[in-house]
């Protein structure tokens, strides 16, 4: 394959109709395009690094027939508009709190003829705005749009499943929406009021058949100039042409998520040059069993990846709902997590205890290597160049070992670990067989406990081994000391989160996890959607 | 894995979850609606007069305004050195690259480069002497924002500075006697009044059969508004300006543009519709960023726009004043303080600002709820090379009252009392032992009923017992459980802030405009507003509009802070109301008859000599009849006095009371803890509105919690820059920290004073309830030492924290 001749404009879906943008650079954000180039304020931006949610929107793609929740053909999803690159929009849909009230999405705004006591028409609020009114939900306002699309996402899924959230899902839901005046209480209420309000659906219709066709164009080229040189965005749309494109420049920034990326744009004023994005790889997107092996594309959204292994393994439910917020989970991949290699990383720590396979290719060559091995010092790795990931393989077996996952942070949600631990603990009667400490948080790299690990392979599952697995890790890692906590606290945890394995599965009067975690007490109910993703992959 | 999940949790968590339960519980709807219909417009839910904007998108920001023509944006070059002197700056390197218009410096400022708001201390742009990493030191203006804010980041590379080691914490300041206002002692010796009160103070706590000596620490926290630091500066004929400000005090913002750009007061004009959020941080410290963008507009004569990316906002601006305590105090067998000696040492920052009246009032509110016989406080805001700490909803209350609370519950460890029993043991008397430190005399105190009706509906004695005998099964989880009450000062310590002006427009077709000097920034202040003006005129809600704070409007308003925006704002709109109404009857009794004093306005009806006309009938006659049909209003608070030398006087029109249970559980192998029920029962005297109150309350609570929580400022020890400058680093609570077990309640009862329709101030007393969380983390702790030692858990209490006081009370102390 060689560079396509053409160069074509961003064509998506927005306000009722399919735009087109060109001449922006490729890293203008969709938050700054929508402000300042579309004029549609609604949408603000709070911290332009995808923490606070103060401007989320919801992204519609195409949803392959039978993809488990999808809305009436289409996969809305929320993502934070501040980091996301706008050239990523390209073939979907962009839905902004704009779009609720117009009602255009639904009926044209036919219904939206309601008149106030003065009799001058007004147009009706959606659902979810009502609720948030009658809820008294909103106070300065300003996180509030984002509010409303996190609920207005939940809204659509749950009204396409016919089921309501529970409480727990919504906070769940909202937990990348930072509100600094209500305390929440009232935003949770609306949540659960938007649903006995007389119902509105999105009319996805004529989103699909904009959609279609923007579908049957070729694969994806942009570029566009600043400040004299021209920047180029590919999005090839098979593995093959990634791998060509890869080998042709490799000099070229691989770009996923953005959930990093968009950060050094924003924050750091990075210059990114030119991006190769895997969002358009079908091949890459997938997550299914296969022989004996989970595998998980690199382009798979850390909520797909997430949900499967949590699907098998449900004590790692905790660590996917802590792992950053919603519409961070949406953008962002798990390949993104790993190939980035930040020793805070929540992936590494849980695929390392899992025994995972790092899957790299460049041109034809595909090679495998443990994920241990992956890293080499802090943010190198074994990538040659021209080299990507494709995937990560979890053994099966694996899975069905005793795992668990804690993460420790400052905050339940959307918090970067102080350190994060995944454990897999196979044992033969009382002695343990086999078990996988691995840490992030606690050294440069994530890597596992190698000394405590030693120091429990063969022995009696006891507090005495525990002990002598506690001292070797301080053997094993000398963490640093940051903002997120002390060098102290890190290894005192880490070898107390031992400890909390064994209280967990030692063989005899083993502690349930509400006896062991101030978490237990709330009842996340994910893992039903959970096994319907698994059925579809 | 997380189920199986504790029955007794989850039932109480099921039985509040619906929302329909938690809106029946907080608002009798069925009274609001018949009060209603009688004509009522004040005790109502109204919604947020913006609310329907607010879910479209549509209810307009500073950086929503569509821009005029010509708009430059600036963005701010910040010293990355925390202390020491510019030597040089190279900035004809940024004034070359592409899109940049200009790159102003201290000497581009017309007028006098100072922005402070009560010390004149404050530099708009650094002048020489380097005060914190972060400082403005010269501001970049360029055709689009992402320009500006490209160059300005290259500070570092054009700026020659001489460094100097940083002096960083509150601690260090005062070791070296280094302060922005001078230090302040309040006394008050019961024994000895008049005499020498700090000998009398020392011989009661050494008179006294028990002695507690300790010191605490008690973090900072950032406002984290969600929308940022705001100006757009618009340059008018004649050399005026008009500023669109995101601001708690346009008034303030008026005098220091006028000042920088050497301007009288009337040719600056200052605006601001609304605020995404402000909480003291918009106070004094937009006047920055309202100064930089008025002199880069005068000077350019375009208008110029600086939003502050919310890493910088975090790098340049102040926030709520991290605390450091010495005390001693003496007590009795029950736990009742006989005397009490406590030094505070704030982190002022580099500045004055706002940091004397903050102290003030954390000094007169170490007493909260007690008596306090034999009592010694001194102050000290320490000057530090770190950003200018400033207003932060509480505004020092909160600050003074958790020494006392933490004493107390320090009291009752050692002593093996239930902390609820000591704290109820020292509160104020009603008619005696009810004189303040700063000579206050308590007249409305309701502390002891409402702490116990909400010992009975939180199930509190019951609870602990529950709680203990958990604990006593429970080898990792421990719980524990907290009861705080809260008394609050109402009005600005300095009288003649407590001021207010309103105008009132009725146009001839029946509808309202209001305007008043207060500011709206979520807390519903223009909503409370226009349902006392619908109020007073008898008329719907729907037709009464507030409009944009506007100095050109009211003129010399006080801040919107202190709690105080209903009470002063509302009285003055309520006064012009009435003068309107008066005509308007006046003039109804003329044409129909009657006597003016029997003109009934409700409903939006007038009922006049046995007549009922509408109020737009009424409104037009009057026109026609030439009557005056708007109106000014004014309101000063009665009875106030304060002499700032000896902190003597009546500070307050009155008190806030309210009170808090919390439980918790607490991880004792990690320290992470998680808040399991509370229960609010707050005091908003008559509420105006009770949902917007309650609105106040619960976010009041959650935003404290995060404050004493998980809401750390570091700052790093060597370079001074504060590493925690951005969400994904200083955590503020998410939904996911909403107890699943919420139960809120307004005290019924009105305030004693006469206040606007005797409801109560409500933005800041309720920062204090969350001190039950504090001090049920602190049980839990103690619990895991068998309650042998009392735990030294500093605030926030982040799982660090925590497991270290765990550490310690299991180790013996």
């Amino acid at each position: 394959m060689s560079l396509p001749p053409t160069i074509s404009p961003i064509r998506f879906f927005h306000q009722g109709r399919t735009v087109e943008v060109a001449g922006v650079h490729p890293t203008r954000s969709v938050l700054d395009w929508l402000r300042e180039d579309a004029h549609c304020t609604g949408t603000k931006e709070g911290c332009n690094e995808g923490d606070c949610g103060a401007c989320t929107v919801v992204v519609g793609e195409l949803a392959a027939d039978g993809t488990p929740g999808a809305v009436g053909g289409l996969k809305l999803q929320t993502v934070n508009a501040c980091i996301q690159f706008l050239p990523t929009l390209h073939g979907k849909a962009l839905f902004t709190v704009e779009d609720l009230k117009s009602g255009l999405l639904n009926d044209g705004g036919k219904t939206h003829d309601a008149r106030r006591h003065d009799k001058r028409p007004v147009q009706c609020l959606h659902p979810v705005q009502q609720a948030m009114v009658d809820c008294h939900g909103s106070q300065c306002g300003f996180c509030t749009p984002g509010f409303v699309m996190s609920l207005w996402s939940t809204y659509e899924h749950h009204r396409a499943a016919g089921s309501v959230p529970t409480r727990q899902q919504l906070a769940d839901d909202l937990s990348g929406n930072l509100c600094r005046c209500t305390g929440y209480r009232p935003i949770l209420d609306a949540g659960q009021r938007m649903f006995d309000l007389p119902p509105m659906q999105l009319d996805t219709q004529p989103v699909v058949q904009a959609l279609t066709q923007l579908q049957r164009e070729g694969s994806f080229d942009y570029a566009a100039a600043r400040d004299g040189r021209t920047d180029h965005f590919h999005a090839p749309k098979t593995l093959d042409d990634l791998a060509v494109l890869r080998e042709q420049k490799p000099q070229a920034r691989l770009l996923a998520g953005s959930t990093d990326i968009g950060l050094w744009v924003n924050k750091q004023f990075r210059d990114v040059g030119d991006l190769i994005y895997l969002g358009d790889v079908a091949e890459l997107k997938t997550v299914e069993a296969r022989g004996d092996s989970l595998h998980i594309g690199a382009g798979a959204s850390l909520e797909d990846a997430w949900r499967a292994l949590a699907q098998r393994a449900p004590a790692l439910t905790d660590v996917w709902l802590r792992f950053a917020s919603p519409p961070i989970r949406h953008a962002g991949t798990m390949g993104g997590n790993v190939a980035n290699g930040s020793p805070i990383g929540d992936a590494p720590p849980v695929l390392m205890a899992l025994d995972a396979q790092i899957v790299l290719r460049r041109g034809a060559q595909v090679r495998r290597m443990p994920l241990t091995d992956f890293y080499v010092d802090y943010m190198k790795n074994e990538l040659a160049p021209g080299e990507f990931v494709q995937g990560l393989e979890v053994p099966l077996a694996a899975l069905q070992r005793q795992v668990r996952a804690y993460k420790i942070s400052k905050r339940f949600d959307c918090d970067i670990s102080a350190l994060c631990a995944g454990f897999a603990l196979t044992l033969d009667g009382d002695t343990v067989k086999e078990v996988r400490l691995a840490f992030g948080g606690m050294a440069g790299i994530v890597k596992r406990a190698a000394k405590a690990e030693a120091a429990l392979v063969g022995q009696p599952w006891t507090q005495t081994s525990v002990n002598a697995a506690k001292q070797a890790l301080a053997d094993d890692f000398q963490p640093l000391s940051d903002m997120r906590a002390s060098a102290a606290y890190r290894l005192q945890v880490a070898q107390n989160l031992i400890q909390r394995l064994w209280l967990e599965t030692r063989t005899a009067d083993a502690l349930p996890a509400d006896a062991t975690s101030v978490w237990s007490g709330m009842p996340h109910d994910v893992l039903p959607a959970a096994a319907q993703a698994a059925q579809g992959a | 894995m997380n189920k199986p999940i504790d029955i007794q949790l989850l039932q109480p968590t099921e039985r509040f979850a619906d929302y329909q339960a938690n809106i029946a519980a907080r608002i009798d709807r069925g009274a609001e609606a018949k009060a209603h219909d009688g004509g009522a417009r004040v005790g109502i839910s109204r919604p947020h007069e913006s609310a329907a904007l607010h879910v479209a998108g549509e209810a307009t920001y500073i950086d929503d305004i569509p821009e005029l023509r010509g708009t430059l944006h600036c963005a701010l070059g910040l010293s990355p050195v925390a202390n020491g002197r510019l030597q040089g700056m190279d900035l004809d390197v940024l004034r070359a690259l592409p899109g940049v218009v200009a790159v102003l410096s201290a000497e581009d400022i017309p007028g006098s480069n100072d922005c402070g708001s009560i010390v004149h201390d404050d530099p708009i742009l650094c002048s020489g002497e380097i005060r914190y990493l972060g400082q403005p030191v010269f501001a970049v203006i360029a055709q689009t924002r992402e320009v500006a804010r490209r160059v300005a980041a290259r500070a570092k590379e054009v700026l020659t500075i001489d460094a100097a080691p940083p002096v960083l914490t509150p601690q260090d300041a005062h070791a070296k006697g280094q302060y922005v206002v001078p230090p302040m002692h309040l006394l008050r010796s019961e024994s000895t009044p008049g005499g020498d009160e700090q000998a009398a103070v020392r011989t009661a706590i050494a008179a006294a059969p028990h002695r507690l000596k300790d010191t605490l620490e008690v973090g900072g926290q950032e406002q984290f508004y969600l929308e940022g630091q705001i100006s757009y500066a618009i340059p008018k004929e004649g050399g005026g300006m008009h500023v669109h400000c995101s601001t708690q005090h346009p008034t303030e913002m008026q005098h220091l543009v006028a000042h920088a750009l050497h301007l009288n007061a009337n040719e600056v004009h200052v605006e601001c519709r609304r605020m995404g959020g402000g909480f003291g941080g918009k106070e004094s410290q937009s006047g920055l960023f309202a100064c930089v963008a008025a002199v880069a507009a005068a000077k350019l004569k375009r208008p110029v726009k600086l939003r502050l990316d919310r890493d910088d906002d975090f790098m340049v601006t102040g926030r709520r004043h991290c605390f450091w305590y010495e005390y001693e105090v003496g007590y009795d067998d029950e736990g009742r303080l006989l005397g009490a000696e406590i030094t505070m040492v704030s982190r002022a920052g580099h500045s004055a600002d706002l940091s004397g009246p903050v102290m003030t009032r954390a000094l007169c509110h170490f007493d909260n709820a007690y008596w306090l016989p034999e009592v010694s406080i001194h102050g000290y805001s320490g000057k530090t090379n770190t950003q200018s700490n400033t207003a932060f909803r509480g505004f020092g209350g909160p600050q003074g009252a958790i020494a006392v609370e933490n004493i107390l519950d320090t009291v009752a460890r050692r002593l093996g009392r239930d902390p609820l029993e000591v704290r109820r043991i020292n509160f104020y008397g009603k008619d005696e032992r009810n004189v303040t430190p700063y000579a206050q005399v308590v007249t409305d105190n309701i502390v002891h009923e409402l702490v116990d009706q909400i010992e009975v509906s939180s199930d509190y004695k019951a609870r602990r017992d529950a709680i203990a005998a958990y604990n006593a099964k429970s080898p990792v989880l421990k719980r524990g459980i907290a009861l705080a009450p809260l008394k609050f000062g109402i009005s600005f310590n300095v009288p003649h802030f407590n001021q207010a002006g309103a105008l009132v427009h009725v146009y001839n077709d029946g509808s309202v405009l209001v305007n008043h000097g207060g500011t709206e920034m979520g807390q519903g202040l223009n909503t409370k507003v226009a349902q006392v003006v619908a109020h007073e005129l008898g008329v719907s809600f729907e037709c009464v509009r507030a409009t944009a704070t506007d100095t050109t409007k009211v003129a010399n308003t006080s801040a919107t802070a202190a709690s105080t925006g209903a009470d002063l704002n509302g009285k003055a709109a309520q006064d012009a109301a009435r003068q309107i109404r008066e005509r308007l009857a006046a003039c109804a009794a003329a044409r129909h008859g009657g006597d003016a004093a029997d003109v009934r306005f409700a409903n939006d009806k007038v009922d006049v000599a046995g007549r009922t006309l509408s109020f737009a009938t009424v409104v037009g006659e009057a026109y026609l009849d030439r009557v005056q049909l708007w109106s000014d209003g004014f309101y000063s608070t009665p009875g106030l006095s304060w002499n700032r030398d000896t902190l003597k006087g009546r500070p307050f029109f009155y008190f806030a009371y309210g009170a808090a249970v919390s439980e918790v559980a607490v991880d004792t192998l990690t320290g992470e803890w998680k808040l399991l029920r509370a229960d609010i029962l707050h005091d908003a005297g008559k509420s105006l509105n009770p949902a917007i109150d309650i609105g106040q309350v619960e976010g009041a609570f959650i935003q404290g919690m995060g404050w004493l929580t998980t809401e750390e400022l570091v700052w790093h020890p060597q370079s001074g820059k504060l590493t925690t400058h951005a969400p994904s680093t200083y955590k503020i609570p998410t939904a996911n920290d909403c107890p699943p077990v919420f139960n809120v309640k307004l005290f019924e009862g009105p305030n004693f004073e006469d206040s606007i329709h005797r409801s109560k101030a409500v933005g800041e007393p309720p920062l204090l309830l969350p001190f039950s969380v504090f001090f049920a983390i602190r049980d839990a702790v103690s619990a895991a030492g068998g309650h042998k030692v009392d735990p030294p858990l500093r605030a926030p209490a982040t799982s660090e924290a925590i497991l270290n006081a765990i550490t310690a009370v299991q180790a013996g102390g």
